[in-house]
């Protein structure tokens, strides 16, 4: 699904003229890619940033992945297994990007199980209904796509083109959860408290998803410049306001914000302050579900060492055997 | 132990077409990076066929020699049809 | 004969979505990040063949259901597949030797099944049959090399056919409502497809090292609606929210 603006880098002495070339390249809109020159603060820059996309793709299976078993139909349950699945071949495509950079896969994973890496706070929150798969697809994929449409046109090519897949892949995530909203929303009344709660707790995650605000994010600069960064993060924000309330309004929902209020002047919706208390908590590891997304990634890594391992002890046989008999 | 190695995927997406690169993926041997290539590139119908190569087997050019390997190309404008200028009358050519 | 073929593809659509239930608890939690895309994809493909399954049987039945109805609001007694399709995933070993006996037999079925005098049943063969052969691919090329690698690896392998291995009879049990089908070119011979499973099999295990156990409790049951303890909790935890919601769509 996509990073959270938390990244950082200080910039270094590169040569003036390097940097005056690479600084044109860009404001061109042409691509760098993987061996041209770059600044090393654009590389780590990006490492992170893309590794922080990557994680929350993988640790983003987690929460869904959660009602695969549980699906309340064959079509649910192949639908959201095939989400989920998107979510990891999301996560494999900006690995692959990422190590064009000059990490390997084995780092970034270590990174992220070792708890250095950060990645996406809203997977840290908890899926207790089925309505919270329709609330993620809805407001989670589609606060995403409004982040990662924008890096399609990223400076780094990797990055921008496995973007570009990305959102192709994604355009029907956004849409089946809004679906899931409005069957639900369209039901029962057990079935629409569903629907309200699911929104209720995810309303606020998902704004939180853009990031700090533009006041308190400091490396928003420098990433525009570069072009790793479009948009600011508060513009994102309101973009998903203007576009999400009144999706919420044709299901009959209400939006969990009291100060939620259209303003003519300014032609977009007012909205109440986001808890950054809560969203500095959740960054921190203090969230709901942060130690289980965690263990859960661990076990399954830990699990599946012998099966790598065995793969690949398999493949230095045959070579061995080969070499034996040729 | 190390990490496995990274393939190079490429996709013919339907007969007629280069195969084009897509993207990569890690894998323990070929015929897995085969068999991972299908199920991570072409779950939407992307391709009919498809290359899978050890990423270190591929020598590329050095970028640093973009200037030198590919402007003198710039110039040569006799080598493309638009550098002749067609009598009206003769339409298409 | 309607009734007999609305049971026979209850027993096939039974079968597939157990087994895509199990493997799709991979899902997020594969040995690794390519592996876990490729373990769902055979689940939604064996969810997908079960959908197929069920819509022709749930067509058949009088009054007619769907094929929610009968994933959803049926009780363990009343699913019809083999015990060993319900088993819980195990390790990676395990999900792999249980998914390479199913793919060979599905292969084998499949395959008799394309030729089916029952036209429809013959198509969703046909479909069914050319995804069988990736997955068969998959889990041959696997059991390979879980087999002949690390000592681990060929242990958990050897423990998983110890533990797996006197479920495969089970799966070409018959009836009488099958055989009725199989003499009326419907249904495939499960006599052959037992003896073709054998020759493919049976030698596989030796090229892998791997060692036949001698004896063991021979699983049967499905037929009839007797079921391992586990069927009871997949289904419990499959059918929770339409249970707990009944009438509702979702």
């Amino acid at each position: 699904m996509y990073s959270q603006g938390l990244t950082d880098a200080k910039g270094q002495a590169e040569p003036e003229e390097l940097m005056a070339e690479f600084q044109a390249k860009i404001d061109r809109e042409e691509k760098i890619e993987p061996r041209d020159w770059m600044p090393e603060a654009y590389r780590k820059t990006l490492i992170r940033q893309m590794s922080q996309h990557a994680h929350s793709e993988i640790v983003g299976q987690l929460p869904e992945g959660n009602w695969i078993t549980r699906a309340p139909t064959l079509k649910r349950k192949m639908i959201l297994l095939a989400k989920v699945q998107d979510e990891a071949g999301h996560g494999l495509y900006i690995y692959s990007a990422t190590e064009t950079l000059g990490v390997t896969r084995d780092q970034l994973t270590d990174e992220l199980l070792t708890g250095k890496a950060k990645y996406s706070s809203i997977f840290n929150y908890p899926t207790p209904s089925w309505a919270d798969i329709g609330a993620i697809g809805w407001l989670v994929d589609g606060a995403a796509i409004m982040n990662q449409v924008p890096l399609c046109r990223a400076s780094y090519g990797p990055y921008a083109r496995s973007m570009i897949r990305i959102c192709k892949e994604e355009s029907f995530h956004q849409r089946q959860g809004y679906e899931i909203m409005t069957v639900l929303a369209r039901g029962s009344q057990a079935q629409k408290d569903m629907a309200q709660r699911a929104l209720n707790r995810f309303w606020w995650p998902a704004l939180m998803m853009f990031g700090p605000s533009d006041k308190d994010s400091t490396h928003s600069a420098q990433s525009m410049q570069w072009k790793i960064k479009r948009f600011t993060n508060d513009d994102l924000r309101q973009k998903f306001i203007d576009a999400t309330v009144p999706q919420a309004e044709h299901l009959g929902l209400t939006v969990p914000d009291p100060d939620l209020q259209w303003n003519e002047t300014t032609g977009h919706y007012d909205h109440g302050e986001i808890d950054w208390h809560e969203f500095m908590q959740v960054i921190k590891g203090n969230g709901p579900c942060n130690k289980e997304r965690m263990q859960a990634r661990i076990n399954a890594h830990e699990a599946g060492a012998w099966v790598r391992e065995a793969a690949q002890v398999f493949q230095q046989n045959q070579a061995k055997s080969n070499s034996e008999a040729a | 132990m190390s990490e496995m190695k990274l393939y190079e995927v490429f996709i013919r997406a339907k007969s007629g077409l280069n195969h084009r690169h897509v993207g990569s993926l890690h894998a323990s041997d070929p015929e897995m990076a085969l068999l991972n290539a299908r199920d991570v590139y072409t779950r939407r119908q992307e391709g009919v066929s498809i290359w899978v190569v050890e990423a270190e087997k591929i020598t590329a050019s050095n970028p640093a020699q973009e200037h030198e390997w590919f402007d003198p190309a710039e110039d040569k404008v006799y080598r493309h049809p638009t550098f002749y200028p067609l009598d009206k009358e003769v339409e298409n050519m | 004969m309607q009734k007999d073929l609305s049971q026979y593809t209850l027993r096939l659509a039974d079968s597939a979505l157990t087994m895509g239930q199990r493997l799709a608890e991979w899902c997020g939690h594969g040995p690794y990040l390519e592996e876990d895309v490729a373990l769902t994809n055979v689940s939604l493909d064996l969810i997908g063949h079960a959908h197929m399954f069920y819509q022709m049987a749930g067509a058949m039945q009088e009054p007619a259901v769907t094929a929610d109805d009968l994933a959803f609001l049926r009780d363990a007694h009343e699913y019809r597949n083999p015990l060993i399709t319900e088993l819980p995933r195990g390790d990676f070993a395990y999900t792999t030797l249980k998914q390479y006996f199913i793919d060979v037999f599905n292969l084998y079925l499949y395959q008799a099944m394309a030729t089916s005098t029952h036209e429809e049943l013959a198509a969703v063969a046909k479909k069914a049959g050319m995804e069988v052969k990736y997955h068969l691919a998959r889990s041959e090329a696997w059991c390979e090399r879980l087999s002949l690698s690390t000592d681990e690896a060929k242990a958990r392998i050897q423990q998983a056919l110890d533990d797996l291995w006197f479920y495969t009879p089970e799966l070409f049990e018959t009836d009488a409502a099958m055989q009725r089908l199989t003499a009326a070119g419907v249904a495939p011979d499960y006599a052959t497809i037992q003896q073709q499973w054998q020759q493919r099999v049976e030698p596989f295990m030796a090229l892998c090292g791997l060692t036949l156990p001698q004896a063991g409790w021979v699983a049967t049951g499905g037929l009839q609606g007797e079921h391992t303890e586990h069927l009871g909790f997949m289904l419990a935890e499959m059918q929770f929210l339409p249970r707990a919601y009944p009438g509702c769509e979702w």
